[in-house]
């Protein structure tokens, strides 16, 4: 492993972004639980107008407590959405598609899948069949993709382990042989043998422990650069992000509230849940006492009105118990859903509007 | 517990289903305080009338009312199952919570017994039983010795919930407040596995009314009790289906049909309302 | 391969456990009762003629020899583990001089064949069509089968051969209902006689399955219901791995432990099933004989028959819970 390949000085600094289409577009996307249970109809609108770039080459953190919709979102970009969970408005784009993903069919998603879009996953402990040695998922994974023999197959696939420093008799284990940290970069090196444009990991470091977890952000910080693919990376972990994220998003019950490259984040936060979210991180020589939010995050069947934070925010004015901000470029790159933040954060047109699939809006965030 | 069971009943159509059959099983039994004859009692009808006004159900070829010698047998065929359910009941709890509380040596001897009686062919040894006290097979015999024979497969249902109470905080807070074992495990993990012995209970009555049946027809069992199974074998003696007298079989085997279905349906509901797995996969999308 | 030696030795153990558990009930019960079987025999065959004494006396002390009922109950509690150590019950009295060993092994083949058929076909026809069902949730035919799957399942196996009985003896005579083969066969590698055999065994092994099926059905539904939520079935799907291979490879096989091992634990209640349906349908398999050695108050052979089906089904559990790793990797090298 080279856990010093990547410095954690370098993490935040925005790189050129390459010409082209964006590697992910997502626009003003809502995807609810829609339940009925013993009469009672129930509505979590666990990802509530999202709309947010990912650019080519690039590793989108996204932030957020557990339960604020961070997993559902990557369950929607991913067209991996089955009921409840409903897609009830918005779109969803990647570079290497000509269309919204929700526009395939289900053979042409299949197609996509893996060759084009791959994903580490939470949980990964458990994404291995327990019963298949590690081969046969590399088989189920990956041999319609590469268009190989089996042999010429099996050579590129050992090839591509010791490229990430994985000797290719893990191939013959089983997975409850392996251990937690090597069963995750079997995944990764799983995820990454059809070098696919888009790569989603959830909370891909979350149940190693740290040592190990270093290693792991290395690897695939590792497998990423060299297959060039961008990658949407989702973890509670603000150090985690710290050191893999170019770019930054917060999200809170549902909402993306703010997004900025990751050095700004962490130097000039602007939303107070962001600034709480940084100041909760330990620092070298500090003695005080940090301060936790009072409250528990909301319920997103029932969450509140306006801002979704003010019930828990030490900067609530009026404004906010009554009308969702919108989310405003308020410097480059830089943008956030907080009145407290600049006069010129204005009430969202569309946050509010509930069930109703919204005409597809002008990219949100524009300075009027 | 009122609105989960009005919850139940309007949005559960199995649960509506087993209750009416169970419902009208229960009415079916309690009708027999009000009989014009005694139970069991023979010659007090005319000999195989076939279902009329007069005799709902017909009568036998033992001078009996078929409808009314049907309300006592499915009485004491439920109150056997009942007692065994019970009976049962008790001893799967006892072993289930011990086990699953204490763990350790106590839990490995005592599921290493409970595995030995799952594999246990009852029949056998149910006939071996009958077989050496012939005349003096009684009714609360033969429900021990099913009791006795009825409970490992819930013993370790109930193991399996006790053991994950076990590392529940409120356990450690119990120990620490200085509840003793026995205490715990009654007040506190009890009411916890309760639902799930009360789905079980449901299933352990129809096994053992289908055991009481299957032994009662061959005539393993104290024949002079009117139950579900006599009735078949008083049927099969007098060789009914031959003679047409169809409603002497037709009418306790459909009975006997229809509490079967309507205790696994009450069942298969409630363990479905207690399990949350199950719940989440029953909540239906929308889309 | 060590961890697998320390499973064979564990389940063997488990299996030493039963039989032992087992046949001291057997023991108890026919022994630790106050009802003396002997004289049980003796009025049972002196109900209808006066006796001589002296010789009432010398039955009573042969059928004591013959049952193993001489000495102290520790003496004879010795003996009867010999007996069933060589599985020599003695002779049978309702078929003297024949063996109990030989009526029992005689019967044998068709308990052992009526049961494995059925056990087969409903535990692969449950299993096949319960997946499917938990997989396919919305398919409208495997849910109407699910219906009717659970409406037959909690009827117990005696009332639903008797229906079996009472439809295709009575009310649609097509099939035999009672006997093994046509009795006037004679028995052989006859293709006459094999499809007689074939026949008379339609109805048993009908009503078995039609209980049979519907448990395995709602149990693997239910395992598959729980397992398609699992991280590496959804894994697979995110990662296009065909639908097929995911439902074979990925759920059916990770459902199928459970219900081997389901199986093995109900081995004793599908063996219950199995010898009432004999009954019913007058199959000369061990349930059959049962059931007439106990009218004939034939001691011996009722327990005999008893301590030899714990054994057999015990056994049987055994053998499939040593095919279990075969199928599990975890077991075999965990």
């Amino acid at each position: 492993m080279h856990p010093s390949r990547r410095d954690n000085g370098s993490a935040g600094e925005p790189r050129p972004a390459p010409e082209g289409p964006p590697a992910l577009s997502v626009d003003n996307l809502r995807a609810y639980y829609l339940m009925h249970y013993f009469g009672v109809e129930r509505e979590v609108r666990a990802v509530d107008d999202i709309s947010l770039v990912v650019r080519r080459n690039e590793i989108y953190g996204l932030a957020g407590e557990s339960s604020c919709g961070k997993t559902t979102f990557l369950k929607t970009i991913a067209a991996a959405v089955r009921p409840p969970l409903t897609v009830v408005a918005g779109s969803v784009r990647y570079g290497f598609l000509d269309r919204d993903i929700y526009a395939l069919s289900p053979a042409e998603l299949s197609a996509i899948r893996w060759k084009h879009l791959s994903y580490i996953t939470q949980g990964s402990m458990n994404v291995l069949n327990p019963v298949r040695r590690v081969r046969q998922s590399f088989i189920d994974f990956a041999y319609r993709h590469m268009r190989l023999h089996r042999r010429a197959f099996f050579a590129a696939v050992e090839q591509h382990l010791r490229r990430l420093h994985l000797a290719a008799n893990v191939l013959d284990a089983y997975p409850h042989e392996l251990s937690g940290g090597m069963k995750q970069r079997v995944t990764i090196a799983l995820a990454t043998i059809c070098r696919p444009e888009f790569i989603i990991a959830d909370e891909p470091t979350t149940a190693l422990d740290v040592v190990v977890q270093k290693d792991v952000l290395a690897m695939i910080r590792e497998a990423q650069q060299q297959i060039g693919s961008s990658m949407l990376f989702v973890t509670h972990d603000m150090t985690v992000h710290a050191n893999i994220a170019d770019r930054l998003g917060i999200m809170y019950a549902g909402r993306l509230v703010e997004e900025a490259p990751t050095a700004e984040i962490f130097t000039k936060p602007m939303h107070p849940y962001t600034a709480h979210l940084v100041a909760s991180l330990p620092r070298i020589g500090e003695q005080s006492r940090k301060k936790s939010l009072s409250g528990a995050p909301p319920n997103l069947a029932a969450p509140p009105s306006g801002c979704r934070f003010h019930p828990r925010c030490p900067l609530t004015m009026d404004v906010c118990r009554e009308a969702s901000p919108a989310l405003t470029t308020l410097a480059p790159g830089h943008r956030v859903a907080c009145y407290a933040a600049s006069p010129l954060v204005k009430p969202s047109a569309t946050a509010e509007r509930a069930a109703v699939p919204t005409p597809r809006a002008e990219p949100v965030g524009l300075v009027q | 517990m009122f609105r989960i069971l009005k919850d139940l009943l309007r949005y559960n159509r199995e649960f509506a289903l087993g209750a009416i059959l169970i419902l009208l099983v229960v009415a079916m039994s309690l009708a027999s305080f009000f009989s014009p004859y005694p139970s069991g009692l023979q010659y007090v009808a005319p000999f195989d009338v076939p279902p009329s006004w007069g005799h709902p159900f017909g009568t036998n070829s033992r001078g009996q009312d078929v409808f009314w010698e049907l309300t006592f047998a499915i009485r004491n065929s439920l109150l056997f199952g009942i007692t065994v359910a019970l009976l049962s009941r008790l001893i799967a709890l006892v072993v289930g919570l011990t086990s699953g509380y204490i763990g350790g040596v106590v839990d490995r001897i005592l599921m290493s017994i409970n595995d030995t009686f799952v594999v246990f062919p009852p029949f056998p040894i149910l006939v071996l039983v009958y077989f050496i006290f012939k005349d003096h097979m009684s009714w609360a015999l033969l429900a021990v010795a099913m009791a006795s024979l009825g409970w490992p497969y819930d013993a370790r249902l109930i193991r399996s919930v006790a053991l994950s109470l076990r590392t529940r905080e409120f356990t450690t807070q119990s120990i620490f407040s200085g509840m003793s074992t026995r205490q715990i495990l009654i007040e506190e993990h009890l009411p916890y596995v309760l639902p799930i012995v009360f789905a079980t209970t449901m299933n352990n009555i129809n096994w053992s009314i289908g055991l009481e049946v299957t032994l009662s027809v061959i005539g393993f069992t104290n024949i002079e009790t009117p139950t579900i199974g006599t009735m078949i074998y008083w049927a099969n003696q007098h060789t009914a289906l031959v003679a047409g007298v169809w409603w002497w079989i037709a009418f306790p085997v459909g009975l006997v049909i229809m509490t079967f279905i309507g205790l696994y349906l009450l069942s298969v509901s409630m363990n479905e309302y207690i399990d949350p797995r199950s719940r989440l996969s029953r909540m239906g999308g929308s889309a | 391969m060590a961890a697998y030696t320390l499973y064979v030795l564990r389940r063997f153990g488990q299996f030493v456990l039963v039989v032992f558990v087992g046949i001291n009930i057997a023991f108890f019960v026919t022994h630790a009762t106050p009802i003396d079987p002997i004289t049980a025999a003796i009025a049972a065959t002196t109900r209808f003629s006066q006796s001589d004494p002296q010789a009432v006396q010398m039955t009573r002390e042969a059928l004591r020899e013959l049952y193993g009922l001489q000495g102290s109950l520790w003496q004879q509690y010795v003996a009867f583990w010999m007996r069933v150590a060589v599985a020599d019950f003695g002779p049978s009295l309702s078929a003297f001089p024949t063996p109990v060993s030989t009526l029992i092994w005689r019967a044998l083949p068709w308990t052992f064949g009526l049961l494995s058929i059925a056990t087969l076909i409903s535990w692969g026809l449950g299993n096949l069509l319960g997946g499917l069902a938990g997989y396919y949730r919305r398919n409208v035919a495997l849910k109407l089968f699910g219906v009717v799957a659970s409406g037959l399942q909690p009827i117990p196996n005696y009332v639903m051969a008797f229906v079996v009985l009472v439809l295709f003896g009575y009310v649609w005579p097509i099939l035999p209902i009672t006997g093994s083969s046509q009795i006037n066969l004679p028995q052989g590698w006859t293709l006459a006689y094999f499809e007689s055999v074939f026949q008379h065994a339609l109805l048993p092994v009908l009503s078995l399955v039609l209980v049979g099926t519907g448990a395995w059905f709602i149990g693997m539904r239910a395992l598959v219901s729980n397992i398609v939520t699992e991280d590496y079935v959804t894994y697979a799907e995110l990662g296009g791995v065909d639908r097929r291979r995911i439902l074979i490879s990925y759920v059916m096989r990770n459902a199928l432990m459970p219900q081997v091992t389901g199986l093995a634990l109900s081995l004793g209640l599908i063996f219950n099933g199995a010898v009432i349906t004999e009954v019913v349908f007058g199959y000369p398999g061990l349930g059959n004989l049962l059931i007439r050695a106990v009218y004939a108050g034939d001691y011996s052979l009722v327990i005999g028959i008893a301590s030899m089906s714990i054994i057999a089904v015990a056994f049987a559990a055994l053998v499939i819970d040593l095919v279990l790793p075969l199928l599990d990797p975890r077991v075999r090298t965990a």
